[in-house]
């Protein structure tokens, strides 16, 4: 899976799953605000990306996630590694 | 201070109709709800046999935060309580300024539990069962969820009393309006449907096994009758005080006259004579009324063959003189549960407002026991202004609510 299809796949869930426009998904945009992300909705970003990637995140891997292009690094990155 | 305590909105979310209108006409038709869920069968229940109702759409009702927090069951709550509110002429803004509480009765959260806990056992980690999980695995998850959505401050409680729950619901509330410590409670019940849920009652052997006849299966006091059928949904109430109904303005439908309870101190399944009547007894005690005043009694009767003899006998024994019209309508609806109690107060009050008793269908041939009732086979035209709604449960738990139509002439 290439950066695109990754990001794509992300995307498509994070529509899905937090119900917001596609628009507003930017790579410089903030993921917590765009997502009007709460404590407990990390929990079910946790759910969307093992069960889209295989890849299980723990809270520490957020520290320094703010945008959405952060977000889509730390991805790739676990799929690096588990790779 | 003992204040009168009234209610001013109902919603119901049932299998004989989603809105009070549909479950009017169905009530007076006759209608039943009784279908079968193929799925039983192969999952290995002994009857497939089910009340249904429709998954509620709460996509546009609810933010995705909400709604992830619902199991079955309080979507089933959640509809039933917005058409209650709406019928009470209430909105979002009057709970800003008012401190409304919710004391609803629910006693199982079955799928909700192992959809979760399948969940760890594939994947082997806690973290991936979802944030919504917890609170739809909690007993008191439906007051959890509407305290939140409809941001309410007062009382916040659940009451588990097996199929009594709903009725207990109402009738504490009524003790704590009465009692002047809460102006209105949104009260009610709410049963899931799903397979799970009712596996280990099916274990059991009390279901109707009549698959051939799905609406002819619930059969409450007739002595063809061979088990219950399981059901379900979601039924709210609003109670709150004669003044607080006044000073807003509202229409009052009818008003909760005495509550009794009781507990049968035997066998955790067998429901006996006693514990009954004298739940039955002191709820007309606190209503102040006396046998031969009580128009009809919505029996708890559930179709299986101790269950509804011993009903009938401890109706006998209190009403027996008088002879009221006596029905159940879980001929219709099936056993909706926890949900029942409160769901039968809004069926019988449903009937109080347009004059007419709803019929114990499927009666063919009563019992003997069932012989000494003035049972209503077929739908009768009658004015009722009093009632007695009767809901028992597992471990003997007993609860009869009084039920008056509002008079203004008693004010």
């Amino acid at each position: 899976m290439n950066k695109e299809e990754i990001v794509e796949k992300i995307n498509g869930f994070l529509v899905d799953e937090f119900e917001v426009d596609g628009d507003e998904i930017q790579p410089e945009a903030n993921l917590k605000d765009t997502l009007g992300l709460d404590s407990l909705d990390y929990v079910d970003l946790v759910v969307s990306i093992e069960s889209n990637f295989g890849v299980k995140l723990v809270e520490v891997d957020f520290v320094g996630v703010a945008s959405f292009q952060s977000f889509y690094d730390l991805i790739e990155n676990k799929l690096n590694v588990k790779a | 201070m003992s204040k009168r305590v009234v209610i001013t909105g109902m919603g119901i979310y049932s299998c004989i109709g989603t809105s009070l209108d549909e479950v009017r006409d169905s009530l007076y038709n006759g209608k039943s709800g009784i279908t079968i869920d193929p799925e039983r069968k192969e999952f290995g229940f002994r009857s497939a046999l089910t009340g249904m109702v429709p998954k509620p759409e709460l996509k546009n009702l609810l933010s995705r935060r909400q709604r992830i927090s619902l199991g079955e069951e309080t979507e089933y709550a959640y509809m039933a309580t917005i058409e209650a509110l709406k019928n009470a002429n209430i909105d979002d803004a009057f709970f800003d300024t008012n401190e409304v509480g919710i004391m609803y009765g629910n006693d199982s959260v079955s799928k909700a539990i192992i959809e979760a806990t399948d969940i760890i056992r594939d994947k082997k980690d806690t973290a991936l069962i979802g944030s919504g999980a917890i609170f739809k695995s909690m007993n008191s998850t439906v007051t959890m969820n509407l305290s939140t959505i409809f941001k309410l401050r007062g009382i916040n409680l659940t009451i588990s009393a097996a199929c009594a729950s709903g009725s207990h619901s109402i009738g504490l509330a009524y003790f704590l309006i009465k009692s002047g410590f809460q102006e209105m409670i949104i009260c009610g019940g709410a049963q899931e449907i799903n397979k799970y849920a009712m596996s280990s009652f099916d274990g059991l052997g009390v279901f109707s096994p009549r698959e051939g006849d799905p609406a002819k299966a619930s059969r409450p006091f007739d002595a063809g009758r061979d088990g219950l059928i399981p059901s379900g949904g979601g039924a709210t109430l609003i109670l709150e005080s004669y003044e607080s109904a006044i000073k807003r303005g509202a229409t009052i439908l009818a008003e909760v006259a005495g509550y009794g309870f009781s507990s049968n101190g035997g066998h955790i399944s067998t429901p006996n004579v006693e514990g009954p009547s004298i739940a039955m007894q002191r709820a007309l005690d606190e209503a102040n009324v006396k046998a031969s005043d009580v128009d009809y009694i919505n029996a708890h009767a559930t179709s299986t063959p101790v269950g509804d003899s011993n009903e009938a006998k401890a109706i006998f024994e209190v009403f027996g003189q008088s002879n009221p019209y006596v029905s159940s309508t879980k001929s219709m609806t099936g056993h909706e549960c926890w949900m029942a109690g409160a769901s039968e107060v809004i069926y019988s009050i449903l009937m109080m407002q347009n004059d007419f008793i709803a019929p114990n269908i499927n009666l063919e041939n009563p019992d003997e026991d069932a012989a000494k009732l003035n049972l209503v086979k077929a739908t009768l035209n009658k004015k009722i202004d009093i009632f007695l709604s009767n809901s028992f449960g597992f471990g003997g738990t007993n609860s009869a609510l009084v039920v008056k139509k509002y008079k203004k002439e008693d004010e």
